[in-house]
Formats: structure tokens, sequence, C-alpha cells
């Protein structure tokens, strides 16, 4: 978007008449301002905590059974049972709730395992430049050619899935979308003035990255790992769909999708529609998390 | 521009041998031999390593990535033994019909992506715009196989209209004049990739807008019609150029999911089915095609971008 005025002054700053400008508000503020004013974002924000609280907290509430009981299968949605049951007697609304869980944990740890890898990659890479840059930089871009859902179906169909393993699996190839990011930032970041000025005050090169150049191109790496976030529960609910993903005892909205669909045309909407919808609701929250961020840090790099 | 393609295209050469070191390494690890699926499960380990002797699958593992390798270029990518078939004979039969598919959505989703970006950008903000934009939004968000299901329960169950399931003959005509069991397929999957395209095509057509030349043509009276056609068009169809050459890896690995949940004889559905018959080797060769195929996607974007756009030419 082209800068229509850049001489006056940014939002948020009072400007008394024929005196001195106040304090600057600081960038991040400013961010946080813009993204309070963006509707969607705070429904997704909210949105993505009423689904950690729903997951996290609700089974304390609510004790559906989560026994099998071939008493009562396929039971549709009624008093005991407010989402009815599935075909092995489970109750839908509790195995929402744990299954809920895998999802948020595979998510939330995949991401965290990305960034990590990744910070830690881009900044090695972008800050040493020449051969050492280049090499690294070709290994991401091996991993970035192969499809990633390929690899982890062949994993899991070998090693079987767990939690742990899928987010572990999910995380490898997940860091080098935040690495090359980081490596951009700090490509660029590396030839200011500041920099330029903490060597000179005999800063180490360590220090320079750690203290400098990461803090500041952190910024995109949460944007990515917000749209990391999403993409590992897709990922996690198509493996469960095509019956490779998390298997009983351990509760997934894509297992429960998969029990689901042969049970679609009794008209057991139940065992579907919900999850999906669920799905559906978590990963929109996400991108539009995502979108959000990125929105407010534009506001924030304009401001630099 | 020549250096630029030579040194682009040196990368890619690299980037896939890296690719064909990572499969080889997976191969090794996962299904170090078929002895077991050729000799039978209850061999015993004499003549398991007796196999393995005379066929060289106890040699060092580089001796067997340079013979790896070796087979790779004269274009044997591995041998199922639990189908008795070449995995080259497998996509063969195959492959066809999953470039149908593919190329298919990719031209209808192109062909209506770009004027519905367009359209968007021009529209900006209005009711017209916001819905689009929030049923590319909620599109995006849907897991695949969930907006499957859902056609097949409105369209096909429900209100019965089209086959629940995509044609089983291996006649590449009928398949192509059956559009009762084709619609659903080729619709879902250009939903798909619509809502991704959409978005990047409205925000390149919002940046283009805003550009000066617009607001010249605008006052120098250029009719509106014009306007887009002539100037817009072009310009805010470049990042579609990017956007297809990452498409095609899809081209050919086969829309997995897709064709598993329609019952589309492809290569997605060769996938699957090797998935649960834990067949590695047609796993892993289908992965090393579906990596190249992404390094060629991606190097034909950029050459195609460098070609297209003469802003970048001097790299």
């Amino acid at each position: 978007m082209t800068n229509i005025a850049p001489e006056l002054p940014p939002v948020g700053l009072r400007v008394p008449e024929g005196g001195e400008l106040g304090q600057a508000q600081p960038s991040w503020r400013l961010a946080m301002r813009e993204f309070a004013e963006n509707k969607l974002a705070v429904a997704g924000l909210a949105a993505l905590v009423f689904f950690v609280l729903f997951c996290y907290l609700g089974p304390l509430v609510y004790h559906g059974s989560l026994a099998s009981d071939l008493n009562s299968t396929n039971l549709p949605p009624g008093p005991g049972h407010p989402l009815g049951t599935d075909n092995q007697g489970f109750d839908v609304l509790a195995e929402l709730m744990v299954g809920g869980q895998a999802a948020l944990e595979i998510g939330f740890l995949s991401a965290l395992i990305g960034i990590v890898i990744g910070v830690v990659w881009g900044a090695v890479s972008g800050f040493a430049g020449g051969l050492l840059d280049g090499f690294l930089m070709r290994i991401v871009d091996v991993l970035l050619s192969i499809p990633f859902l390929f690899v982890v179906l062949i994993l899991a169909v070998r090693y079987g899935a767990t939690v742990l393993g899928l987010s572990i699996v999910i995380g490898i190839f997940t860091w080098q979308v935040p690495a090359r990011l980081v490596r951009g930032e700090v490509l660029t970041l590396r030839v200011r003035d500041f920099v330029s000025a903490a060597r000179t005050a005999g800063s180490g090169q360590f220090r320079i990255m750690t203290r400098h150049l990461v803090p500041n191109s952190l910024g995109v790496v949460i944007v990515t790992a917000t749209f990391s976030v999403a993409d590992a529960i897709l990922a996690v609910a198509t493996l469960g769909f095509l019956g490779f993903g998390l298997q009983y005892p351990t509760f997934d909205w894509g297992d429960m999708l998969n029990n689901g669909i042969s049970y679609l045309q009794d008209g057991y909407w139940w065992q579907v529609y919900p999850v999906g919808i669920c799905i559906i609701v978590v990963v929109l929250a996400c991108n539009v998390l995502g979108d959000a961020l990125r929105d407010a840090l534009d506001v924030r790099l304009r401001r630099r | 521009m020549t250096a630029y393609l030579v040194r682009r295209t040196a990368t890619a050469i690299v980037v896939l041998f890296g690719v064909s070191i990572f499969i080889f390494f997976m191969l090794h690890l996962i299904y170090p031999t078929p002895a077991i699926d050729v000799l039978g499960s209850h061999a015993n380990r004499f003549s398991i390593n007796q196999w393995n002797r005379q066929h060289g699958f106890d040699a060092p593992w580089l001796q067997q990535y340079l013979h790896y390798v070796g087979q790779l270029l004269q274009g044997n990518l591995g041998y199922s033994y639990k189908l008795n078939q070449s995995v080259a004979a497998l996509f063969q039969e195959r492959w066809l019909r999953s470039a149908y598919l593919a190329g298919i959505t990719l031209f209808l989703s192109v062909v209506i992506a770009i004027p519905m970006g367009i359209y968007q950008a021009v529209r900006r903000n209005k009711l017209s715009d916001s819905v689009l934009t929030t049923g590319a939004f909620v599109t995006y968000a849907m897991p695949d196989f969930f907006l499957y299901l859902l056609a097949i329960q409105l369209f096909a169950i429900t209100i019965p209209i089209f086959s629940y399931e995509a044609p089983q003959t291996t006649s590449m005509i009928s398949i192509i004049t059956d559009w009762r069991a084709m619609t659903l397929p080729i619709v879902c999957l250009t939903l798909l990739e619509l809502a991704g395209y959409s978005r990047y095509q409205r925000s390149a057509a919002i940046e283009t807008l805003a550009e000066d030349y617009i607001k010249t043509a605008r006052a120098k009276g250029l009719p509106e019609r014009l306007v887009l056609y002539r100037h817009l068009l072009r310009n805010a169809s470049l990042p579609m150029i990017t956007l297809v050459g990452l498409s095609i890896p899809v081209l050919l690995a086969g829309n997995l999911i897709c064709e598993a949940v329609f019952n589309y004889p492809g290569l997605g559905l060769l996938f699957y089915d090797s998935l649960g018959a834990a067949d590695y080797p047609v796993l892993l060769a289908y992965t090393l095609v579906g990596a190249a195929l992404t390094i060629a996607g991606n190097l034909i974007a950029d050459i195609g971008l460098t070609v297209a756009d003469p802003r970048i030419r001097l790299v």
C-alpha cells in the first residue's frame, strides 16, 4: 500500500498546539491496537481460547462416557448424550474434548519445534554467509521439495502414530519456512547501523545474533507459526481420516471422522459434522489470527 | 539472463540429488531388504543373508546408493514385490488419469481465479467481495476430505444428480465424457484450488490497482473495461505463473485424498492402496517422483516469471 502522507505524525501521537511532541507510543502497542480493532482477529483468538478451554477443562466439567459401551452405540443426540454416541458407545461430545487435546498438542508442539530449529538455522545461515549459508539453504530446499504428506504417511504406516512422533515428524517439515524468513531478516538487519554499533562496542558474534538479530526477526516467525499450527492440525486430521493416524486409546478428531463416515449413509450425522465443524473452526481461527498478526506486523514495520 | 537460468538449473539438479539421498536413506531405514517379501515371512536368517548377498543388499551404503541412482537414471523406479510388477509399469498404467484430473482442475481454477480475483479487487470491501473472500477463507480452512464428503452427501446421496464414485473404466474417452461421475471430483478440487489462488490474485490485483499507470489510463479517459483488460489483467496475473508452477507437482503425483475418497483409479489411489499393503518401494518411488516434480515446478515457475516480467530480468 502506498504511503500517502509520510510527514503526518504516527497514529496515537497527540500533538499539543505549539509545543513539543509527546512521548511516542512503542510500536508494539500500535500493533496491539491495530489487532484489537480487527473484529475478526479478536473473534479468532477468542475461538482458539475457547477450544483450549473446551478440550482441557471440558472433561473436568462434563463426564461423558469414554468407555466402550456396546449397549448404547449409535444413539442420536438426546438425554445423557448431547451429541449422541458413536459405533463403539463412546459419547461424541466427550470424544470431541479429548480428541481435541491431541490435535492442539500436535499443532502447538510441531509449530514450536519448527520455530526453534528454523530460527537457529536461519540465523546461523544468514549471519555466516558464504559456503555455509549456501549449504544450509540447499538442505532447506531439499526438505521443501519433498511432499510432506507422503513422508508423514509412510512413517506413520511403518512406525505407528503417537502424539510425540507425529509432532516431531511434522516439526521436521515445518522449520524450513521460518528458516528462510529468519535468514532473509538477518541478511537485511546485519548491515544496519545498530549492528555495527554493537560490534564497535565489543559484542561478539553470538551476542549480536542472540541479542539483536533474532529478536528483531521474530515478528515474521510468529506469523508463520500460527499458520503452521493450522497446517499441522489439518495434516493430523487428514492422517486420521485416511486411517493411519492416532489409534485408540488415543482419541483424535481424524480418527472420529474415519469411523463416522462409514455411517453417514445411515444418517448418523452427529458422528461426522460436529467433528468437521470443530476442525474447520480451529483452522479458520488460526488462519485469521495469522493474517491479523501479519497486518499488525506491517503496522509495526511501517513505524521503524 | 542466461547466467541466471544456468545457475538456477544447476541448483535444481543439486537439490534433486539431495532429495534422492534423503529418499534412499528413508528406503534403507524402513525397508532395508525385500528378502522377507520374496522368501516368505518364515524364512530363516541364513537364507535371508544368502539372498541379500546374491542381490547386493549387503553392500556398503554408498555402493547401494550409487546403484540406486544408476537404476533411477535408467528409468527403473524400483520393483513392487507385493504386486509383482515394476513400479514404473504401475505408474504408467495410471498416470494419464491423474494427469487428466489434475490438468483440468488446474485449467479451470486458473481460468476462474484470474477474473474472480480482479472482480474482488475492483469491488473491494463491498458485499460481493466480502462474500467471496469469506467463502474462499472457509474453503481454505476446510479439510479437503470434508468438502468431498459434503459434496457426496448433498449432490450424490440426498439429491442424486451425480454419482458418488468416479468412473472406474480405464478408457480415457469414457472418463472424459462421463460427466455424471467426474463432475463432483473436478468441481470440488477446483473449489479447493480456487480458494488459494483467488486470495493471491485478489491481493495482487489490489496492489496493481494502486499503481500510477492505472490512474493515468483512467485520467486519459480510457473506459474502465479497457483499463482492466489491457493494463490490469496482464500485470496482476504474474503471481499466477508462480502458483501454477508450484501446482505442477500435484498434476502427476495424484490428488491423493480426492482419488481415495472418490475411488478414482489414478496414481493417488495407488499410493493409498500401497499404504494399506505397506508396499514401500512403491511409496518411496512415488515420493521421489513427487519431489522431482516439485523441483521441476519451482524451476518452471522461476523461469516463467523471469521471462514474463521484464522488471526482474536483470538478475
